[in-house]
């Protein structure tokens, strides 16, 4: 077994996530469920103890001191969300509860401006089910047609595919920077200028990208971006919409509520200004301070070294995954991020995942919230192994042995 | 036997099995023995949606008893499908609606009777006791 040549030092790295000394049946766990959600550093943990044991209160607007020190804290996530992404101004973030909750506002605000009868949004064949409902539901609402970029054997997706399907009809362009059941990255800076020579807006859902691969969205130059961050090591709860100003300016307010006004009557009311217009009521403002640490804690360890890292991980654990008799992987994309997406001949997905439970080992089975993909390749769901940067060869190992004797016991 | 017998009879049988690897290998094998389910009956109203496993069941009565045939395409599922049918099928509606089912907690299998395990499961037991009060009712 060959040694890991990147310059992280994971077993530091280890040390600081509690989490990964627990037994899980009095086995040593094994985490490979990353893609559904990445476990959390003690300094994050931490922040959200001290931000609630020593200086709590509601924030904006409070005069008072706890209040306007838990303001600046949450803003100061904002600055720093902006700097991490290479945002323009903190206008441009809108915290939301995740990125589900930002395409949704999306959806609804951005349609109300912008989809009219007739019009046409594209997605992927390799979205998530909440980058394909909430279009499904605004194209309902506005009379708009759903089309859909088929996906090819390996993951992929033909970028002249794209050209062919985008038309002056298309109002927006909505696909995933990396896909979270396949782990195909997609060319998004490519796929963006495609759509905006067609004049078509473009939303990036980077919720399996932002903890792998470093974001600029001016270089990238897409209209809107959404991640969630439970994802990059932070709370749940917490997620980001990034817009282009002009674009947010045009929107209406997705809820209404305290926070999102400057002037309430009966009659008539105006709404805040940006970031806030999108902001109703109080947020999760303890999981987004902590936000804003697991964002520093990530580029303290640096995405570009994370990336290198993980991606030796990914071609190990493939070449060892493809010597085991009789097992699938899903998604061959040459583009690849961290996910092993695999059958095993005669399996069930969901009996593999008991029996590696068992072991210690957490993967996840299923469909993975992207039922057309299994569609597409006439199976039930996959195993799937997601791998984080605290993950190690040795676990990988543990997972072949895992799987090895699934395969034995249930073959 | 009554249903309490049989589950009784089921926790002593896995009273053997110390290990967990033991245990599962011999549901495994309860679900490659369970007999094929009659195709004309693994259709569309008698499948219970699980969100990972499938499970089919059929009931019907016969000579004042219930029997149940029942499928899944997982074969952890399947073997306590069989566990399932051996202890509930063949009884009388009465008893199969007014009996709890306590031999998966005891054999330490609960685990697979949860909501959050989404394999199909819980919604057939729940269809078993609802044919029974049905049949109940009716009769």
């Amino acid at each position: 077994m060959g040694a890991i040549t990147t310059g992280l030092n994971v077993q530091a790295i280890r040390e600081d996530f509690p989490i990964l000394k627990t037994l899980v049946h009095n086995k040593p766990l094994v985490y490979f469920d990353n893609a559904a959600s990445t476990q959390k550093p003690k300094i994050v943990l931490d922040t959200e103890y001290h931000y609630y044991s020593s200086q709590y209160a509601n924030i904006h607007r409070g005069v008072h001191y706890l209040s306007q020190i838990g303001t600046e804290l949450y803003e100061k996530t904002r600055h720093i969300v902006k700097d991490f992404i290479g945002a323009n101004s903190e206008r441009e973030i809108i915290f939301t509860k995740g990125t589900t909750n930002s395409i949704n506002l999306l959806a609804y605000s951005w349609s109300s401006a912008f989809l009219k009868p007739g019009d046409e949004i594209l997605i992927t064949g390799m979205e998530h089910h909440s980058n394909i409902v909430p279009w499904q539901l605004a194209c309902q609402r506005h009379g708009a047609t759903l089309k859909v970029v088929p996906l090819q054997e390996d993951g992929s997706i033909n970028i002249d595919e794209v050209k062919n399907m985008i038309s002056e009809k298309t109002r927006l362009f909505s696909f995933t920077y990396v896909s979270n059941a396949l782990g195909t990255i997609n060319p998004v800076k490519e796929m963006t200028a495609i759509a905006h020579q067609a004049g078509a807006h473009v939303l990036i859902d980077a919720a399996q990208a932002i903890q792998h691969i470093a974001i600029n969205v001016q270089e990238l130059n897409c209209d809107f971006l959404a991640f969630s961050g439970h994802k990059i090591y932070g709370p749940t709860g917490t997620g980001i919409l990034y817009g282009k100003e002009a674009l947010l300016d045009a929107m209406p307010p997705f809820e209404g509520g305290g926070d999102m006004i400057k002037d309430v009557k009966f009659e008539q009311t105006s709404f805040n200004e940006l970031p806030f217009k999108f902001e109703a009521g109080t947020p999760n403002i303890a999981g987004t301070i902590a936000l804003g640490t697991a964002i520093e804690y990530v580029e303290k360890i640096g995405l570009d070294n994370i990336f290198a890292y993980e991606e030796e991980l990914l071609k190990y654990g493939t070449e060892q995954l493809q010597q085991i008799n009789g097992l699938t992987i899903y998604g061959n994309s040459i583009h690849k991020s961290s996910v092993l997406s695999f059958l095993l001949d005669g399996a069930h997905p969901y009996d593999v995942g008991v029996i590696l439970d068992h072991l210690g080992i957490a993967i996840r089975t299923g469909h993975h919230c992207t039922q057309p993909i299994m569609d597409y390749f006439c199976i039930p769901g996959t195993c799937r192994a997601s791998i984080a940067f605290y993950n190690t060869k040795e676990e990988i190992d543990l997972l072949v042995t895992g799987i090895q004797r699934a395969s034995k016991m249930l073959l | 036997m009554s249903i309490n017998e049989i589950q009784d009879s089921i926790i002593e049988d896995f009273s053997m099995y110390e290990d967990w690897a033991d245990k599962y290998e011999f549901i495994i094998e309860l679900g490659k023995e369970l007999p094929a389910m009659n195709e004309l009956y693994k259709i569309e109203e008698n499948l219970i949606k699980g969100c990972q496993s499938r499970v089919w069941l059929h009931a019907h009565e016969e000579e004042g008893v219930l029997k149940f045939q029942a499928d899944s395409d997982a074969i952890i599922t399947k073997g306590i499908i069989g566990l399932l049918i051996k202890v509930f099928s063949g009884h009388t509606a009465q008893e199969i609606a007014n009996t709890d089912i306590y031999f998966l907690k005891e054999i330490g299998l609960q685990e697979h009777l949860s909501p959050t395990r989404a394999n199909g499961l819980v919604s057939m037991v729940k269809q078993i006791k609802n044919y029974a009060i049905a049949f109940n009712l009716k009769s």
